[in-house]
């Protein structure tokens, strides 16, 4: 479990992370989104140990991060933005100098190192030095090194940052494993991984909370919620038509490929109607789509809100 | 197996997959022998000891301690390996003093490697052997002192080069405290007190005293407290880091 109370973290004048309480669960993967500069690391490098909150409270599994910093470590796994590692040392060396540390009895080292460097496919490896590694290996060495320890709570700064779509993959595949029974929280300003991994996300911009929901939740709040799409050649007429639908508001036609978007009133259904308007003018409709709603739309309006509104909301979670 | 020892094992070894280790080795034991024999008369002075060899040490020190030494915190910040390392399961202290450790380790077996010397002036004649391990001690005593100038300066920076700049600085001045033609140099300008009290600072004066084979608590209290002193600053200046 993690549980941030009011954390704040300031840089001289700069307020980094502003009073963000969340909690996570065991079984949860939180996605903490957020624009560039928006506080995600350094609210992550607090929980880790790594820089003091200016004020408020953090805790792993019940130990404040502060107070009692070393049980909370022991509790935790964490992957640092970008993954870094000691270039000099073989990816070998490196995996057991991590299990020194973790103070390891030798059976049971030897058992988990064995157990990490499978499940993350770095047999062939093991004998090159890190820093000849690619990027994605490099990311791989610096996961294997925060699931050591079997952790309970799991941390990942920005887990699939720079890899090509295999490797996300295999991250995001590794991830979900060992989602059950673990609270795990990545950060992340990709929306694909939110949708592939969490099932609660949580963004914050300026430092601030703004919004606390599953993913589909999120997706309730787009435009595009319920909004119908499709391609059909030749439908100029019918669009006029779908316009007079009363459970319409608006549609939209894209000038590059012609393809047609109807949204719907607010709650209203609008699938049934346009496929049945669609079927009675007799267009071949090459494509339908019933909108889920559009992550990426919902982040830009909550993330690019001018200052009152996120105030006002924040206020009143507060 | 506790932290501290796992940072030893891991800073020793990076040492030594690095070149950094025997360009150390090497140009330590040519330089040793070479100013002891040139500049400190080894055979003209017909006296069976070690002291020309010992009084150059500071010197060496001076140079090649703070290349050991730079990298140690500075490398880390600016690689992003300190965040790593500072979220692992160890405290602070733990950290310092094993990275520490492991740099006063690697110069005590520079220092075996110098055991040539020690045969030569043995084959040569018949020297006090009890003072030359008081040197051999107060040599080492000097280079952790050195080590924790550098361990602590290291965390101060980002650029190894400034650690290294900052790092001599601050031993030359220990060093020059101590000696003669500087305390002379201020002789009447300041009062007696101050400059008995540089002298007592000055890591020469208490180097020598050891050196000549008198094994004084004092001397050996000035060695351990100045460590201590270092690297608990150390400590301050990265918890200070992460609070900033």
């Amino acid at each position: 479990m993690i549980e941030t109370n009011r954390l704040t973290r300031r840089y001289g004048g700069l307020t980094a992370v502003d009073a963000l309480s969340i909690r996570v669960e065991p079984g949860q993967v939180l996605g903490l989104l957020g624009p560039n500069g928006a506080g995600k690391s350094t609210a992550m490098r607090m929980i880790a140990g790594f820089l003091v909150p200016t004020s408020g409270t953090a805790s792993v599994c019940g130990y404040d991060v502060v107070r009692d910093p070393l049980k909370a470590k022991r509790a935790l796994g964490y992957l640092p933005e970008g993954a870094p590692s000691y270039g000099e040392m073989t990816v070998r060396e490196f995996l057991q100098f991590i299990i020194r540390l973790r103070g390891f009895k030798a059976d049971t080292g030897f058992r988990r190192f064995d157990e990490v460097v499978q499940r993350l496919q770095l047999e062939d490896v093991l004998g090159q030095c890190i820093e000849t590694l690619s990027k994605g290996l490099r990311r791989r060495v610096g996961l294997a090194q925060a699931i050591l320890h079997d952790p309970p709570v799991l941390m990942l700064d920005e887990p699939t940052d720079g890899l090509d779509p295999n490797q996300k993959h295999a991250v995001r595949q590794l991830i979900d494993t060992m989602a059950r029974d673990r609270t795990i929280l990545i950060s992340t300003h990709l929306l694909e991984e939110v949708h592939a991994l969490c099932n609660r996300v949580v963004i914050i911009a300026c430092g601030r909370l703004l919004a606390d929901a599953t993913p589909a939740e999120l997706e309730r709040r787009s435009r595009y919620h319920g909004a119908v799409s499709f391609s059909a050649p030749g439908s100029g007429m019918s669009q006029e038509m779908l316009g007079r639908l009363p459970q319409v508001a608006a549609i939209e036609v894209d000038p590059l490929d012609g393809r047609v978007t109807v949204f719907p009133r607010r709650g209203e259904r609008i699938l049934e109607a346009v496929e049945g308007l669609l079927r009675e003018q007799g267009l071949e409709v090459s494509e339908i789509q019933l909108e889920r709603g559009r992550l990426d739309e919902v982040f830009r309006q909550i993330t690019t809100a001018t200052g009152d509104e996120s105030v006002a909301s924040q206020e009143d979670a507060a | 197996m506790s932290p501290v020892s796992a940072v030893v094992r891991r800073e020793l070894r990076s040492y030594f997959v690095t070149p950094v280790a025997y360009v150390f080795l090497v140009i330590f034991l040519v330089l040793s022998g070479i100013l002891t024999f040139y500049v400190g008369d080894f055979y003209e002075r017909g006296q069976a000891d070690l002291q020309p060899f010992f009084v150059m040490h500071p010197w060496l020190y001076l140079i090649l301690v703070p290349a050991i030494t730079m990298r140690m915190w500075a490398e880390e910040a600016k690689g992003g390996t300190l965040e790593l390392l500072l979220t692992l399961p160890l405290t602070l202290w733990q950290a310092m003093l094993g990275k520490f450790l492991a740099a006063w380790l690697f110069i005590g077996i520079a220092l075996l490697l110098t055991f040539p010397i020690w045969v030569t002036v043995n084959y040569l004649g018949a020297p006090d052997n009890g003072v030359i391990l008081a040197g051999y001690l107060g040599s080492w005593l000097m280079a952790g002192t050195f080590v924790a100038i550098g361990a602590c300066l290291s965390a101060v920076t980002q650029s190894q080069v400034v650690a290294f700049i900052l790092t001599a600085l601050v031993c030359v001045l220990l060093i020059l405290a101590g000696q003669q033609q500087v305390l002379d140099f201020f002789h009447g300008a300041l009062p007696r007190q101050l400059i008995r009290g540089a002298m007592d600072l000055s890591m020469l004066h208490h180097f020598e005293a050891i050196a000549r084979g008198v094994l004084d608590l004092r001397d050996m209290l000035y060695f351990v407290l100045s460590m201590a002193g270092w690297l608990i600053a150390g400590v301050l200046v990265l918890n200070l880091k992460r609070m900033r």
